[in-house]
């Protein structure tokens, strides 16, 4: 049996995975990373648009703050993030685009004087200031007061992911590619590793680790329509799933991104609306106006897909042989500006549809974006339940995105996770807590249980079809577990899961080789979709009430009285069919801000009895505090900076906000 | 504003003739002793809007569940899906099976090694390209104060850096290199095109005698025969001749110093 030791084995190449580990390496500890893919290819290159801090050096991004994006933040998760949480990445947001900006990203910059933008279909001239001229610029993106999101074209995700990749390999950062975490090994408090599976040779390896870091993402192939790349099968979280101890939060929270192109589900930027991109109808109407007056095409990602959704349910939707969609008109923007600042678009709208977007509309269709929940974790990235699992980003729920994530808060979440759970990670293994005392027999069992489950499979003469199954499953969350839900809806499709997930317990394989052998692949992370599917449609079936992405019809209203409260899910034994569910409050009395209304979207809701007491009481304490700066005022109200790791503490220097 | 005339043409209403479309693959796995690389022909019905990668994920649903190829974004980003289509390298997932002919010959990147099929190790062949030539950003601060203001950039720079910077890595460069044929240690327009990037960027505190010091030979900028193959396949239009042109005449002037 093959055992590598480390002290920090990372399971996943992305932004999160990468950072954590070069923070590690930089405290002077070992680290690995396993990857599926070569780092470079993770999903984190997808994000095109852009990543949220508060910097403030456009003009429309002046006046903009922590606090600022704090409240954007809270009001986009329909009050389910973990305020202490947001205020850490609020406050950590901007040290990482300038970290980035040291590390060699190439950061789209403020050019001064007028330019011609397009806001509300207006042509509108703004003017930038001389002494912004060179410093990271921001465009717009939807649910924010401020234009706050940094970006490097269309290909900020790339651009990002390669600086970090670059800075590992600098770093000498270990990088184990095709190799597949298929268990954790852990004795119930203590997670060790984790049992691993080469996926050229197919040999299984132990990584026995100090600590243990689930940076694998999201987990949008569960569905069938989703801009999700194909590894992004929730398979981290499954890991931390099947350890019948630690737990996934809010997993029914799912997002669904406005703008997938129609059919294929690809995704266009939230860029081209915060560029000034507009939605259309059939007839060429655009008709957010006329449900969001407010913020129009760009409220928060949940509540555009509704209505885009609602209005195509009205008869409204474009028709196309393939089913119906809307249009997304960035024409407007002129073919200067598209070519310059949305060229990824540009490119997929040419290759896939064979469309020019500024000639042509794009046709799209909402489709399912992104996991805001993941592995339950407090501050630190540590799972509360098995003492050295951390967790981070999208695979994670630490929680800053509650229900529902503001676009460009996810590849910020990436790297901002990455720089604090790597440095609590170092402060864990540097503490006795870190010390590691494992009997090598639970090393050899956990490799000896993997090996008989891919036996199992291999030669086990089962007689279901591992693609089958994950096709069905994939439509049934696709069609029931979707934008709209309803009791009946869910219930089926739990049953239908549960069935399913009967069924993969039956899978026989047509090929037997264990080596580069995807329909073995296939077989065992499906087993493991199924469990992922079932904790977000069990969990949506439970949770009678709607915050933001996750919208009951039958239970429209969100419901703060009754459903404050994070959804614990975990699964106790292999042999369940059901997951457990739990749940844990959220503390109005200790909010920054208390729950009210969004800004968009519904203005119907139920209060929690604490609400009306906790806001009276902050507006006492601002009386008090009348004057006083607003770092102090914040302190009071809801102190957050010791939770933060001592190197990432302290105030952020804007133009406006200069630091003595 | 509000109100427009609809779209001109409504692109995925047009009905496409459905072919019977002939995939010629090349098969092989290395590591399985029995093995002979040899082409294997699957019949599938064409489809509207048809990719490589529906294609490809059809035939491994339809006909051969061991078919080994890479895919991760499917959206021509990531670079994974690079392979020989129709004697071309290019991306499978953004090549729509309506601009090929019925007959669709699909082999691995060449000069990359084979994992299986349609499969080859570009990741390692990257890594090791990048350790070669230290392609990182070397800091000219490594430790800056993040509190305070970034370091400004001429936005017009930012935008040249980033023009280089869209490299994807996905080895169709390499695999239409002859020199990278004779040479395996050779480092190839994608190799090349980073050093461009980072000697461009004011943040990188190399200067022109670092650089040489790594692409300063054979298998450096000095071993391109100006086939410039590399700058026809590259999936992001990269200006990858005006690039190797440019280095190798300042490489060429730090070797006469």
């Amino acid at each position: 049996m093959k055992v590598i030791y480390t002290d920090v084995l990372v399971i996943g190449g992305g932004l999160a995975g990468l950072r954590i580990a070069i923070g590690a390496r930089r405290r002077g500890h070992d680290a690995i990373v396993l990857s599926l893919v070569p780092p470079k290819r993770s999903h984190s290159a997808a994000a095109q648009g852009g990543m949220q801090a508060s910097l403030g050096n456009v003009a429309k991004g002046q006046g903009d703050n922590e606090d600022v994006h704090f409240e954007d933040t809270v009001k986009g998760s329909d009050w389910g993030a973990d305020q202490q949480v947001v205020r850490m990445f609020v406050n950590t947001a901007p040290k990482a685009v300038r970290e980035l900006a040291a590390w060699g990203v190439p950061w789209s910059r403020v050019r001064q004087g007028d330019r011609e933008v397009i806001i509300n279909g207006q042509k509108v001239t703004i003017t930038e200031r001389t002494e912004a001229h060179g410093l990271v610029a921001q465009r717009d993106f939807g649910g924010t007061k401020k234009w706050r999101t940094c970006y490097v074209s269309d290909g900020t995700g790339h651009a990002m992911l390669f600086a970090v990749g670059d800075q590992a390999i600098a770093s000498g950062v270990p990088v184990h590619e095709r190799k597949e975490a298929l268990a954790l090994i852990h004795d119930g408090t203590r997670c060790y590793g984790a049992v691993v599976r080469d996926l050229i040779t197919g040999e299984l390896t132990a990584y026995v680790a100090k600590a243990t870091a689930i940076a694998t993402g999201g987990a949008g192939r569960v569905y069938r329509v989703t801009t999700n790349a194909v590894i992004c099968e929730g398979i981290g979280a499954a890991l931390a799933l099947e350890t019948g101890v630690a737990s996934l939060g809010n997993m029914e929270a799912v997002q669904f991104h406005p703008t997938g192109i129609f059919p294929a589900g690809i995704l266009v930027t939230e860029g081209c609306r915060g560029d000034g991109g507009l939605l259309r109808d059939a007839a060429g109407h655009r008709f957010m106006p006329d449900y969001e007056p407010e913020k129009k095409e760009l409220a928060s990602r949940d509540v555009v897909s509704r209505r885009m959704e609602e209005h195509i349910r009205k008869g409204n939707g474009a028709k196309s042989r393939f089913g119906e969609h809307l249009w997304l008109d960035i024409t407007l923007l002129g073919r200067a500006h598209i070519e310059h600042n949305l060229r990824e678009v540009k490119e997929i709208c040419h290759y896939f549809l064979g469309v020019d977007p500024a000639k042509e509309w794009i046709p799209v269709r909402p489709a399912q974006h992104y996991t805001m929940g993941g592995v339950r974790t407090d501050h630190t990235g540590q799972s509360p339940a098995l003492r050295g699992l951390f967790a981070a980003g999208e695979a994670a729920c630490w929680d800053m995105h509650g229900f529902n994530r503001l676009g460009g808060n996810s590849v910020a979440e990436t790297v901002v996770a990455g720089m604090i759970v790597g440095e609590f990670i170092a402060d864990f293994i540097e503490s006795p807590k870190g010390d590691l005392d494992i009997p090598t027999s639970l090393i050899r069992e956990a490799v000896a249980a993997e090996r008989a489950k891919l036996d199992a499979l291999l030669t086990g003469g089962g007689s279901e079809r591992a693609d089958a199954i994950k096709v069905e499953m994939q439509q049934v969350m696709t069609d029931r577990v979707g934008i709209f839900r309803t009791g009946a809806d869910l219930e089926e499709a739990v049953h239908r899961l549960q069935a399913l997930l009967l069924r993969s317990r039956q899978i026989g394989l047509r090929t037997h080789s264990d080596g580069p052998n995807p329909e073995l692949v296939t077989a065992y992370r499906t087993q493991k979709m199924l469990k992922v599917a079932l904790c977000i449609a069990t969990g949506a079936l439970a949770r009678t009430e709607s915050r933001g992405a996750h919208f009951r019809e039958d239970f429209p209203r969100r419901d703060d009285a009754q459903w404050l409260q994070r959804t614990l899910a975990s699964w106790k034994d292999p042999s369940d069919a059901l997951p457990c569910l739990a749940y844990e409050p959220l503390d109005v009395m200790s909010m920054e801000l208390p729950p009210g209304w969004r800004g968009y979207g519904a203005k119907d809701y139920v209060d929690h009895p604490d609400t009306p007491r906790r806001a009276s009481e902050l507006e006492q304490l601002r009386a008090r505090l009348d004057g006083a700066d607003r770092h102090q005022v914040q302190t009071e109200i809801m102190p957050y900076e010791h939770l933060l790791p001592e190197s990432f503490r302290g105030r952020n220097e804007r133009i406006d906000e200069r630091l003595p | 504003m509000n109100d427009a005339k609809p779209a001109p043409a409504a692109p995925t209403t047009p009905a496409a003739p459905l072919r019977k479309l002939h995939f010629h693959v090349l098969r092989h796995d290395p590591r399985d002793p029995q093995s002979i690389p040899h082409t294997e022909v699957f019949e599938i019905e064409e489809a509207a809007g048809m990719t490589l990668f529906i294609a490809l994920n059809e035939i491994r649903e339809q006909h051969d569940a061991s078919l080994a190829f890479d895919f991760v974004c499917r959206a021509g980003i990531c670079g994974s899906c690079g392979m020989v289509i129709n004697g071309r390298p290019g991306l499978a997932c953004r090549t729509l099976t309506k601009d090929l002919p019925a007959d669709i010959t699909l082999a691995p990147l060449p000069a990359f090694e084979l994992i299986a099929d349609l499969s080859v190790n570009t990741g390692k062949w990257m890594r090791a390209m990048s350790e070669r030539l230290e392609g990182w950003l070397h800091m000219k601060d490594p430790d800056p104060d993040l509190r305070r203001l970034e370091q400004k950039m001429d936005p017009e720079l930012a935008d040249r850096i980033y023009e280089l910077d869209r490299c994807i890595e996905c080895g169709c460069c390499v695999a239409a290199c002859g020199t990278a044929r004779m040479r395996k240690d050779f480092v190839g327009a994608v190799g090349l095109n980073r050093v461009a990037r980072f000697r461009l960027d004011p943040r990188d505190a190399r200067t022109d005698d670092d650089y040489y010091d790594v692409i300063g030979d054979d298998d450096g900028v000095f071993g391109c025969m100006s086939l410039l193959a590399c700058h026809d396949v590259c999936p992001k239009d990269l200006p990858l001749a005006t690039q190797i042109a440019f280095m190798r005449r300042k490489m060429a002037g730090m070797a006469w110093k």
